[in-house]
């Protein structure tokens, strides 16, 4: 091909501003749009999911830590009973139990705090029959002696009892694993049905591009090439969704843990803040998250490559 | 299983040969191009390609195989959302080879055929010669062993038509076996070198023409 044949007004070339590298599969369809819009939702209840059994998973963590160096001791006051009196003599005896790091006294005001969002402000304890709260900080290192302190209160202060909350807390720690297992599976069914949302999508761009294919296919294409430029075109939509549905939930867990540190005061907050704890996922838990959407974008690509691989290889 | 197209044919395409396929609208001229491109499968009797049986021929085995053809079509099949230039280089995108490694081979193939101003205009926008031209640059670009081209002077005149012939010929003198399906009679007869294969009733019948 040495010789131009003809055209002399077409003998130069606008080689400036090629534009040389567009996607063999259209870029924009009404159908990517709307699957880069469900990516985006799955991505974000896929976030919102896996976020919450962290902060379960957490204030599950944080509950039984509490508990386990904790236990309580209750003194009834009867008829009569100088209240300070036992509390003094069940304090002198939890102090000798073996094990025990430190004895604190709920004082009356901090009762009444207690009792704030049952009872309301202005609360006058000395009329009614309010227990006294005494709590055990539990040395972790030594070996605790519960029976021996609930023995010696019996003895000492038969108004005291002890209460041990590990078997709740065990029961808690139970159900919160049951919670976030509960969690992940949902994660999981949520991660299958975006794989089945983007399977029926590939199918559809496929038949849409099926002259697109055919063309490929004459000019030499492999079933690879084209398996992954398609594998391409959806792990941008993929990366478009996982990106929205991504930053939403990020939005969502930084709002959350901003609003819940402004409610921290209030009765209610102080519950979310026992169930959720600080409401902060932490470094970890945005990782887990950028984690989940890299994982969103990449397995948008594989399956419609798989997809587009298994309609090529059956065409004759 | 539709009826029969063609049937008992039995011919070969000589490398380094030129030959048109010609006949009447319906006669069989593009199922025949299909069959050498290996884009249909013959319900009796077996084709051989390149020294290989195309019918026990493995999909990688089909594809290595196509990427010695080029093939023009009568609709053009240029792909719309790519530019003039993307579409003629599209067989050597789909062979792996690097942009910069053949871009300049690109747009002097464009300049050869005249459309070496259209490089980054969509397909929509060109005249039907213009296509016509593209698709031709886009069966050129690899220089084939075999170029099969159906009815690609049907949408030009008479004048840009004995150029794109021209431009086969000069395709065929490299070394490239052409086959051309037309029904252009005229234009057959400028080039009385070529052979004839005349498909008619599903049979078809040789005409050697005079060497070159």
């Amino acid at each position: 091909m040495k010789e131009p044949v003809h055209d002399r007004q077409l003998a130069f070339a606008p080689q400036a501003a090629l534009n040389r590298r567009m996607p063999l599969i259209p870029r924009e369809s009404v159908a990517g749009v709307a699957l880069a819009a469900v990516i985006a939702i799955m991505t974000v209840l896929a976030c919102l999911t896996a976020g919450g059994a962290l902060l379960l998973a957490q204030a599950s963590q944080g509950w039984r830590s509490d508990v386990l160096r904790e236990v309580t001791i209750q003194v009834k006051p009867g008829a009569g009973d100088d209240v300070e009196s036992l509390v003094a003599k069940a304090v002198l005896v939890a102090a000798q139990t073996r094990g025990v790091k430190h004895v604190r006294v709920y004082s009356a005001a901090e009762s009444a705090k207690l009792l704030q969002p049952w009872l309301g402000d202005g609360l006058e304890l000395s009329l009614l029959p309010i227990p006294r709260i005494l709590v055990v900080d539990m040395d972790g290192a030594a070996e605790e002696d519960l029976a021996g302190l609930r023995a010696a209160l019996a003895r000492s202060t038969p108004q005291a009892t002890l209460s041990d909350r590990r078997i709740w807390a065990a029961r808690i720690g139970t159900m919160a694993n049951a919670v976030v297992v509960f969690a992940m599976a949902t994660f999981a069914l949520m991660i299958v049905a975006m794989a089945i949302a983007i399977g029926f999508a590939t199918r559809g761009a496929v038949a849409a591009n099926r002259e697109i294919i055919e063309v490929l296919h004459f000019v030499g294409a492999s079933d690879r090439f084209i398996a992954r430029e398609f594998e391409t075109h959806f792990r941008n939509i993929g990366f478009r969704g996982a990106l929205i549905g991504g930053l939403s939930a990020m939005a969502f867990f930084i709002s959350a843990a901003t609003l819940a540190r402004w409610l921290t005061d209030s009765a209610g907050g102080a519950q979310i803040a026992a169930l959720f704890g600080a409401f902060a996922l932490g470094p970890t838990g945005y990782a887990a998250l950028i984690v989940i959407g890299a994982v969103v974008t990449v397995l948008t690509g594989l399956v419609s490559r798989v997809i587009v691989f298994r309609h090529l290889r059956g065409l004759q | 299983m539709g009826p029969e197209v063609v049937r008992d044919l039995n011919f070969s395409i000589a490398p380094q040969s030129f030959q048109f396929v010609t006949g009447p609208s319906g006669a069989g001229k593009t199922t025949l191009l299909k069959l050498m491109l290996l884009s249909l499968r013959p319900t009796r009797g077996t084709i051989h390609i390149f020294g290989h049986n195309a019918a026990a021929l493995s999909k990688q085995q089909v594809t290595a195989l196509r990427r010695r053809i080029g093939v023009v079509f009568q609709d053009f099949r240029l792909l719309d959302h790519l530019t003039t230039y993307e579409n003629v280089a599209l067989p050597l995108r789909a062979m792996g080879r690097a942009e910069s490694d053949y871009r300049a081979e690109v747009v002097e193939l464009l300049r050869w055929v005249g459309l070496g101003d259209r490089i980054n205009a969509s397909p929509v926008v060109l005249s039907g010669g213009e296509k016509q031209r593209a698709a031709i640059a886009r069966a050129l670009i690899v220089r084939p062993e075999l170029l099969l081209a159906d009815e690609p002077t049907g949408n030009v005149d008479p004048g840009l038509a004995r150029r794109l012939l021209r431009l086969f010929i000069e395709l065929h003198r490299l070394g490239t076996a052409v086959v051309i399906a037309t029904h252009d009679l005229p234009l057959m007869d400028q080039f009385s070198f070529a052979r004839r294969l005349v498909v008619g009733n599903g049979k078809v019948v040789m005409f050697d023409g005079v060497s070159t």
